[in-house]
């Protein structure tokens, strides 16, 4: 077994990664870890095609006329930008590779309870991801990844059903995912793993698959029906022949709008998983932070007509939506009051996993502070459709989400690999993204403002400097995330065996080897202590205070 | 503030233009917004900073005290939040109706949307394709209908913006001008290829120099007028006249009442029962009337309509005219 | 194996969890098929709402005897499905099968009369699309009456030939004596699919065939 020492550790003889080899024993694993791999792999395929086409749109705005490339290309550019980070990477990229790997170990388990549903997500995403890359191979679609009609019905004539189709999928994906987590979290935790003593991660997944569960089929009868109106050209969202365009936009947000919380939700859970374990301390608020997920979860559904306040929704239901979307802030501020108070006399160490971690509390803020101006409804009419927009929805889903991802899969990748990383360019790429994210996004809130729509190939040249300044943050952020390819990579061949609990972490997921076994556990765990007991010992340490506890 | 940004100058502006009286509004709500969002933000990211700092580890096997939960302090920092967004909302939705109520004395301008332009006429005739003139200080209505896709019509500097919607659906913003000068018109929802070519600018002229603008180019006829040589040219008159056995009711007087329905119901004849008709005429047939009007689909376009709908609404009740079967007050 | 013994999947620890597992997750499938259907009636009971006149004339092209007929046999292959899982419990295999053969049976002439009906549908013009007409007033929105019919009975169909593809399957494992009073759950979680895609149907075909009775 693994070396008890702290210097040297070793990998484990038998582990999930060389229990079998051969390209049948991943393709067809039931194995939770392999799957999550699987996933790994194909979501950063997505992340850089989504990425590739981001270069694109910011190369072709750094001057005002549109010059690099044609308007339709361009209108292709942005589409699939949106398509391909939204369906193909946010939205499945940390339940299905991080949840999928930790939740069994999390609650105790040998696995998750349907393992080849597990299996049979994947492939239903990668049914999915072919379709979208076929339309993209084949030319390409320009609607915007909102799809609106009569634009997207009648009028468009690019691959819209393909691509259209490649979301069903990996919507179905999405809802598979979310069933396996609900049932292995109600049914299969070990004994003693109360509600209440799940790690935060646990039930922010909860929460998310609640939402993958009620939201998704809305979208993917929304598609049915979209691509029944282009086949067959009948009305049912094209006014020209008696169809309701509004009707498309209200089903369409319906799942939209909960999705962008299936997208921040499992970030939220890494960042409780971080701030403790670097703070070194119990997170404050535990009750409160669980609470909020679901809240947000709940609440995040009625809130969709805030996309519409100027699309020709009645006033009224403008203001019930506005309300709403005041109150969805309120749970995740918050949080975020909860893991600052948690840093309060923490013990704070600052390997990479932490500074992702502070950094998405941060841009989580500002990013959450500006949604704020959009669900205020005189704002909004300014704001709607202008790159203020834009900025917001990148600090939550960039700032946030993919802070946490890298965090998150930072933190794991001893359990994942094995192995550690080199943390000195870990904590390096960390803070070349926090530089270059800012710039590339900040000065979009002031173009907003400025009244720069989004969607524009060519712009009016006042606006030339702010863009500017937004691609070249965008050429550094984009170097901020190339360079963990490269160590993580690295690491898989030269890194140093990480032994179990290379962080000093809590949870049970540090109390089996690095990698585990294939079943996780060597003997099903017993859970007898509270979560995140990082300060167990204080009193035999210390002595007795006055004034503790 | 506003002043100090936008002092900038063109090359680097840091803020809109005030030109509308909802500009000032519409800002003062912003700033209220950016203050919050800066003391909050500032507040969150220097905590994390000091705390992160002060809270360094200093040895490798140091365990922090622990500290008490509070719920009290949870309760603080729930009921904080949700009374500053309760302001916002409350704010923001004042403003919203505000925004969204023209005055009566509004003039109204028709705008018609299409890939990938604005075709905009005025009451008076005068037409313009992506530019808009209007009087300083005065409240403009804008009727808009698309005839393809969506558009929305957009002036940044106003602060206003409303979704332009294919047929039937007619959509309306207003504003007053509060500043002369030229500023940037933007279709800002993405409608296919030109998309960021649908653009134009608004004139805002002193009241006078607008009269002479609109009288500059002699336009011939007025909207109404256009609507009356349409209503004669496709033989609307032949059935719609007040003649005893005329095959559909009289018009006048009609416009924004309620008229009864073959089949049972009613409906309102505003402009898009008008637009419906013209269209679809066996949809609703008032009651009393066989459905024998015919379609002009295909022969009647977006501002042909809209300018039969001013004829029809410029329509008053003619003296010593009795009730005709099928209208109702 | 042992008769009476459940075979236990890896990943649960004893059959209690296994069979409340399989029964949650079922669960939570039908409650997402409800959303996905829920999309559908939304848009029909939008679109009903603005075109009453036009639905009920649509509605009156509908057969309601076949439709009618229809839910009678769906209704009776619940309750051959409910009796399939009774004899499952039981772990009488010759009962199992022929149970469930006989769904299978009522399921598939479900089916075979719905494409009578879509067969008249197609000879009479009414599929939407190019090919569509309709002699009678407002012909578009009851070319929308037929979009809705055609895409919420053939989603139902699609569901019931799935349904009915699994429980072959499950008349395979029960001839092979799969199933036993400590092991039933796949029939049962079936019976759950089953009764669910009835359901739909009780909700489709008054809403879909009885809004153009008059009154």
């Amino acid at each position: 077994m693994a070396s008890e020492s702290i210097t040297e550790q070793a990998l484990p003889k038998q582990h999930y990664l060389n229990a079998d080899y051969g390209i049948w024993s991943w393709l067809l694993t039931t194995d939770h870890k392999r799957i999550a791999l699987l996933y790994l792999m194909t979501v950063t395929v997505f992340f850089l095609l989504g990425g590739a086409f981001a270069v694109m749109v910011r190369l072709e705005l750094l001057t005002p006329a549109g010059d690099l490339v044609q308007a339709e290309t361009y209108n292709k550019m942005f589409t699939m930008h949106g398509v391909m980070m939204i369906f193909f990477f946010l939205i499945p990229a940390i339940p299905a590779v991080l949840g999928n790997f930790l939740i069994p170990i999390m609650v105790g388990a040998r696995d998750l309870a349907f393992p080849r549903i597990n299996l049979l997500s994947w492939y239903v995403f990668i049914v999915g991801g072919l379709f979208a890359f076929g339309a993209m191979l084949a030319g390409g679609v320009d609607t915007g990844w909102t799809f609106y009609t009569p634009y997207s019905s009648t009028y468009a004539n690019t691959y819209v059903i393909a691509t259209a189709l490649g979301a069903f999928f990996t919507g179905f994906s999405s809802i598979l995912t979310g069933l396996n987590f609900i049932v292995t979290i109600h049914k299969m935790r070990a004994p003693g793993l109360t509600w209440f003593r799940l790690p935060l991660f646990v039930w922010a997944h909860y929460a998310t698959s609640v939402i993958q569960i009620l939201g998704t089929p809305v979208i993917a009868i929304t598609i049915i029906l979209l691509a029944v109106e282009r086949l067959f050209r009948i009305g049912i969202f094209d006014p020209a022949l008696g169809g309701d365009p509004i009707l498309f936009q209200h089903l369409f947000w319906f799942y939209s709008h909960p999705a962008v919380y299936i997208m921040i939700l499992p970030s939220m859970g890494v960042i409780s998983e971080l701030i403790t374990c670097f703070a070194r301390k119990k997170i404050f608020g535990y009750h409160f932070i669980a609470f909020s997920s679901v809240a947000i979860a709940l609440l995040g559904f009625l809130v969709w007509g805030h996309h519409m306040f100027v699309s020709g929704q009645s006033v009224f239901a403008g203001m019930i939506f506005s309300v709403l979307s005041m109150l969805v802030a309120i749970p995740s501020a918050v949080k975020v009051f909860n893991w600052t108070a948690t840093l309060y006399k923490g013990s704070i160490s600052y390997q990479a996993p932490m500074l992702y971690a502070m950094g998405f509390i941060g841009l989580f803020t500002i990013g959450g502070l500006t949604g704020l101006f959009l669900a205020t409804l005189a704002t909004d009419v300014h704001l709607h459709d202008t790159y203020f927009v834009v900025a917001h929805f990148h600090y939550i889903m960039v700032g946030g989400t993919i802070m946490g991802y890298l965090g998150g899969l930072h933190f794991w990748w001893p359990k994942i690999s094995g192995r550690l990383y080199p943390d000195t360019w870990a904590r390096f790429s960390a803070l070349v993204i926090f530089v270059g994210f800012n710039l590339t996004f900040f000065p979009q809130f002031v173009l907003g403002y400025l009244g720069m729509p989004r969607r524009y190939h060519a712009y009016p040249e006042e606006f030339q400097v702010l863009n500017v300044m937004s691609s070249a943050g965008a050429s550094i952020l984009g170097i901020g995330y190339l360079i963990p390819l490269v160590y993580l990579m690295w690491s898989l061949r030269y890194g140093t065996p990480a032994g179990p609990n290379p962080w000093g972490a809590k949870g049970l997921e540090w109390q089996t080897t690095s990698p585990p076994p294939t079943f996780n556990f060597d003997e099903t765990p017993e859970v007898t202590e509270e979560a995140y007991e990082y300060q167990k010992d204080y009193e035999k340490r210390y002595g007795k205070e006055q004034g503790v506890g | 503030m506003a002043l100090i940004l936008q002092s900038r100058g063109p090359q680097l502006p840091l803020f809109p233009q005030q030109a509308s009286t909802f500009a000032e509004q519409v800002d003062y709500l912003y700033f209220f917004l950016l203050a919050v969002s800066v003391v909050l933000s500032v507040g969150i990211f220097s905590t994390v900073f000091y705390f992160a700092l002060r809270y360094r580890r200093r040895s490798e096997d140091e365990i922090p005290k622990p500290i008490p939960e509070s719920k009290a302090l949870e309760a603080v920092w729930s009921a904080a939040p949700l009374a500053i967004t309760m302001v916002m909302f409350v704010w923001g939705t004042a403003l919203f109706f505000r925004m969204k109520t023209p005055p009566p004395n509004s003039i109204q301008i028709n705008v018609v949307a299409k890939q990938w332009m604005w075709k905009i006429q005025h009451p008076t005739g005068r037409r313009e394709i992506n530019e808009l003139h209007v009087p300083l200080g005065q409240p403009v209505k804008l009727r808009m209908i698309s005839e393809d896709v969506i558009h929305s019509f957009y002036i940044p500097a106003f602060r206003v913006k409303q979704d332009v919607l294919p047929g039937p659906y007619y959509s309306s913003l207003w504003f007053e001008a509060s500043k002369t000068g030229e500023y940037h018109l933007f279709c800002t929802e993405y409608c296919g290829t030109k998309h960021s070519g649908m653009i134009g600018r608004v004139v805002v002229m002193e009241p006078a120099a607008f009269e002479q603008w609109l009288a500059g180019v002699p336009v011939g006829e007025t909207m109404e007028e256009a609507g009356e040589r349409l209503f004669v040219q496709h033989n609307c008159n032949t059935c719609h006249n007040p003649g005893s056995g005329a095959r559909g009711p009289l018009l006048d007087g009609l416009f924004g009442t309620q008229v009864a329905l073959t089949g049972g119901g009613a409906a309102v004849m505003d402009e898009s029962y008008i637009r419906e008709s013209i269209l679809m005429p066996a949809a609703k047939v008032v009651a009393g009337y066989r459905p024998v009007m015919p379609t002009f689909q295909g022969q009647i376009n977006e501002e042909g309509i809209l300018q039969l709908i001013a004829y029809v609404k410029s329509l008053r009740q003619r003296p010593a005219e009795t009730a005709r079967p099928g209208s109702q007050k | 194996m042992a008769e009476a013994a459940a075979i236990v999947a890896h990943q649960f620890d004893d059959p209690e969890q296994q069979r409340d597992s399989v029964s949650l997750g079922m669960w939570l499938f039908l409650i997402q098929e409800i959303m996905f259907f829920g999309g559908l009636f939304l848009g029909y009971t939008v679109y009903r709402y603005k075109f009453p006149e036009a639905f009920r004339i649509g509605s009156n092209q509908l057969d309601l005897l076949l439709g009618g007929v229809n839910t009678v046999v769906l209704i009776v292959s619940s309750l051959t499905m409910a009796l399939a899982v009774h004899a499952a419990q039981l772990g009488k295999k010759k009962a199992i099968v022929w149970w469930l053969i006989a769904t299978i049976v009522l399921g598939s002439v479900f089916l075979g009369i719905k494409g009578v009906e879509y067969g008249h549908k197609f000879d009479h013009h009414l599929f939407p699309g190019p090919h569509f007409v309709f002699e009678g007033p407002h012909a578009r929105q009851v070319q929308l009456f037929f979009s809705f019919y055609f895409v919420m009975t053939g989603m139902h169909a699609l569901h019931m030939v799935i349904g009915i593809g699994i429980l072959a399957v499950l008349v395979w494992m029960a001839a092979i004596g799969r199933f036993h009073s400590a092991y039933y759950a796949p029939v049962e979680m079936t019976g759950l699919y089953w009764h669910f895609v009835d359901i739909v149907w009780i909700f489709l075909f008054p809403l879909l065939y009885l809004l153009g009775l008059d009154r």
